[in-house]
C-alpha cells in the first residue's frame, strides 16, 4: 500500500517535470501559430490571445501562397534531405562497422581521420566546394547537395553508429562466423538491425541541419527550379520584414513539413526501440 | 601465426564508399582553407607566402587579439551555460521518460524535441519577439504574475545578452542529449534491472548506481558534441545580433568573428587570409579538445556489452 503511494506520487511528479518543460519546449512554436492567423491590428495589440472571430485573418497565408512555388521549393528539400539521408546511413553504418568489429593496421588512424570532421565545420571549405562544384557542372543541380550533406553528415554517423556497435554481442557475430555467413551477411543480416534504434537517432540528427540549411543552397543552388523550403521562406522573410502576417505564416509553412519527417522518423525510432532489438 | 594472412578485402569495401565521398568533399577543400592561412595577398593583388605571419598578427596586433580573445571567452561561457543547463536537463528529462509505464511518454518525447526541428531562422525571429520590450511578450506576462520589475531587455544588455542567447540555444538543442541518453537507457536489458529490484535497490538509488554508471558513455558523447557544436556555433547569434554580435560585441563568438573577417561586414571589406588564420585557430581549439577527451576520458571509461 505503502509503495502503490510512494510510486503514484513519483509518477505526478514525473508528469509535473514534463509537463513543464512541454510547455516551454512549445510555447514559442505556439505564439507564432496562434498569431500567423490573427489580423495585423490584433497581433500587436493581444499577442497572446486566440484568434476570435473578429480578429481572424487568413492574408498571411494567402500573400505567401501567391508568392513563390512553395510546393516545388518543398519537393527539392525532400528530395535533398531524403537522398543525403539514405547516403550517410548507409555509408555510415559501413564505415562504423569497419572500424568497431576488425582490427587491422590504421584502424585508429582513419576513426581519427573521419572523426575529424565532427570538429571542424563544413562551411570553412565552402570555396573550394563551389570551385569543385564549377568544374563537375554540377552547381544548381541538386546534386552538389546531396554530395555535400552526405560528406557533412557522415563523420558524426560513423561516430555514434561505431559507439552503438561496440556494443553489440561478440558471440551472435561468431556464431554467425561458424554457421558460414560472410561478412556482409553478418553486417546487413546481423548487426544493421541491432542497431536500428541507433541508427534513427543518426537519422534525427542528420536529417535536421540538412533541412534547415541555408548557406549551401544559397551559394551552390540559388536556382529558381532547385530552391530549398528553406532559403525560399528565408528570400520571403527578407523581403517582407514589416509585413508581419506573411512573416508569421511562412514561418508556419516552414515548421510543418520538417515536424511531419520528425514523426515518421520517430516512429521508427519507436518501433525500434519497442521491438527490443537491442535487449 | 604461421604464413600471412589473406587480405580481408571486405574492410576496404566496408570503409571505401565512406572514406572517398568524405575526403573529396569536406577534407580536401578544408586543406584548400588551411593553406589560405599561411598565405597574404599583396598591394598588387598577387598572393605570397607568409608562413605564420598572419598567426603573429591574430595573437600579437592588440587590434585583432582583443577580438580574437573575447570572442574566445564568450564561447567558453556559452559552452559552460550548455554543460550546466542544457546537459543536466536532457539526462532528467530521458531518466524520467525512460521510467517503465509512464503514460504519454511518446507525446513528450515528440513535444521536447519540436525546438531542435526549428531552423534557426525560426528559432532567432520569435525570441526576438518574445523578449522584445516592444510587443512585450515576456514582460507582459511577468506583470501578470507581478514581477514585472524584473524585466529587462536581456538582448540588448551587454551583460546578459549572451547569457540569454546561450539559454535559448539550450531551449533549442535539449532534445538532442534528451534522444541520445533516452536510447542509451533503453538498451540496458532488463535483467540488469531486475536484478537490481531483487537486491532492493529501486528508483533513485538504481538511477544512481546501476543507470548511471550504463550510461557514462553517452554522456561522454553529449559533452564532447556540445563542446564541438558551441564552438562552431554561428547561425543563431547571426540571426539574432546580426553579425555585429551586438550589443558592442558582447555576444561575439569565434564562429561570428570568422564569418565577419572571412566575408567581411558594412564597411570592412572579406579578409580570406585572416579568415582563414582563425578557422586554423578554431580548429586547433577544437582538435584539442577532443584530443583531451578522447585520450583523456574516452579511455577510462568503461563499456558493458549485453
Amino acid at each position: 500500500m505503502a509503495q502503490a503511494r510512494i510510486s503514484a506520487g513519483r509518477s505526478i511528479a514525473a508528469h509535473a517535470v514534463l509537463i513543464t518543460y512541454t510547455l516551454i519546449a512549445l510555447f514559442p512554436v505556439f505564439v507564432i501559430l496562434i498569431n500567423s492567423f490573427k489580423s495585423r491590428k490584433a497581433i500587436f495589440a493581444e499577442p497572446l490571445a486566440l484568434p476570435t472571430r473578429e480578429t481572424f485573418d487568413l492574408i498571411g497565408y494567402t500573400t505567401v501562397l501567391k508568392q513563390g512555388d512553395f510546393f516545388g521549393y518543398f519537393q527539392n528539400s525532400m528530395i535533398v534531405t531524403v537522398a543525403s539521408l539514405f547516403f550517410v546511413l548507409l555509408f555510415g553504418a559501413m564505415a562504423a562497422f569497419a572500424l568497431s568489429e576488425y582490427r587491422f593496421r590504421g584502424n585508429l588512424l582513419t576513426g581519427l581521420y573521419l572523426a575529424l570532421g565532427i570538429m571542424i565545420p563544413i562551411r570553412l571549405g565552402t570555396v573550394a566546394i563551389l570551385e569543385l562544384m564549377v568544374a563537375s557542372g554540377l552547381v544548381n543541380t541538386l546534386m552538389a547537395l546531396i554530395l555535400v550533406y552526405t560528406a557533412q553528415g557522415l563523420p558524426l554517423a560513423v561516430f555514434i553508429l561505431s559507439e552503438f556497435m561496440k556494443q553489440v554481442s561478440d558471440d551472435l557475430k561468431n556464431a554467425g562466423r561458424v554457421d558460414g555467413l560472410s561478412e556482409y551477411t553478418i553486417f546487413f543480416r546481423l548487426v544493421l538491425p541491432l542497431v536500428r534504434p541507433a541508427m534513427a537517432t543518426v537519422a534525427v540528427f542528420t536529417m535536421i541541419p540538412i533541412w534547415n540549411d541555408l548557406w549551401f543552397p544559397l551559394i551552390l543552388a540559388p536556382a529558381e527550379s532547385v530552391k530549398t523550403i528553406t532559403l525560399g521562406s528565408q528570400v520571403f522573410i527578407g523581403q517582407f520584414v514589416t509585413n508581419w502576417n506573411a512573416v508569421l505564416a511562412a514561418l508556419s509553412l516552414a515548421i510543418l513539413p520538417v515536424l511531419v519527417l520528425y514523426l515518421i522518423f520517430s516512429r521508427q525510432l519507436i518501433r525500434g526501440i519497442t521491438a527490443g532489438a537491442v535487449k | 601465426m604461421s604464413g600471412r594472412r589473406q587480405i580481408r578485402w571486405h574492410i576496404a569495401v566496408f570503409l571505401a564508399p565512406a572514406v572517398l565521398v568524405y575526403t573529396a568533399i569536406m577534407i580536401v577543400p578544408l586543406f584548400g582553407t588551411l593553406n589560405l592561412s599561411l598565405f597574404n595577398q599583396t598591394p598588387e593583388r598577387t598572393t605570397e607566402f607568409v608562413g605564420l605571419s598572419n598567426f603573429r598578427t591574430l595573437f600579437g596586433d592588440p587590434r585583432w587579439s582583443g577580438a580574437f580573445w573575447n570572442a574566445l571567452g564568450n564561447n567558453a561561457w556559452f559552452f559552460v551555460v550548455h554543460m550546466l543547463v542544457q546537459n543536466p536537463i536532457g539526462i532528467l528529462l530521458a531518466a524520467l521518460l525512460s521510467s517503465p509505464r509512464l503514460r504519454m511518454a511518446a507525446f513528450y518525447r515528440t513535444a521536447i524535441f519540436i525546438p531542435t526541428i526549428l531552423s534557426f531562422v525560426i528559432v532567432g525571429f520569435v525570441w526576438k519577439l518574445i523578449l522584445s520590450p516592444i510587443w512585450g511578450i515576456a514582460p507582459g506576462m511577468l506583470d501578470v504574475v507581478g514581477l514585472k520589475s524584473l524585466f529587462a531587455p536581456w538582448l540588448g544588455k551587454e551583460d546578459y545578452a549572451l547569457t540569454a542567447l546561450a539559454l535559448v540555444s539550450v531551449w533549442q538543442f535539449v532534445g538532442i542529449p534528451m534522444m541520445l541518453i533516452y536510447a542509451a537507457l533503453l538498451s540496458i536489458p532488463d535483467e540488469v534491472l531486475e536484478a537490481a529490484e531483487m537486491d532492493g535497490i529501486t528508483g533513485m538509488s538504481q538511477f544512481w548506481k546501476i543507470k548511471l554508471p550504463l550510461i557514462l558513455p553517452s554522456i561522454g558523447i553529449i559533452s564532447i558534441l556540445t563542446f564541438v557544436g558551441n564552438f562552431n556555433a554561428f547561425d543563431l547569434i547571426y540571426v539574432a545580433q546580426g553579425a555585429l554580435a551586438g550589443p558592442d560585441f558582447s555576444t561575439d563568438i569565434l564562429g561570428t568573428f570568422l564569418y565577419r573577417t572571412f566575408f567581411g561586414f558594412q564597411l570592412q571589406l572579406g579578409d580570406p587570409h585572416m579568415g582563414a588564420t582563425i578557422a586554423t585557430a578554431m580548429f586547433g581549439i577544437i582538435l584539442i579538445g577532443v584530443c583531451i577527451y578522447l585520450f583523456g576520458i574516452q579511455t577510462r571509461l568503461r563499456r558493458y556489452q549485453f
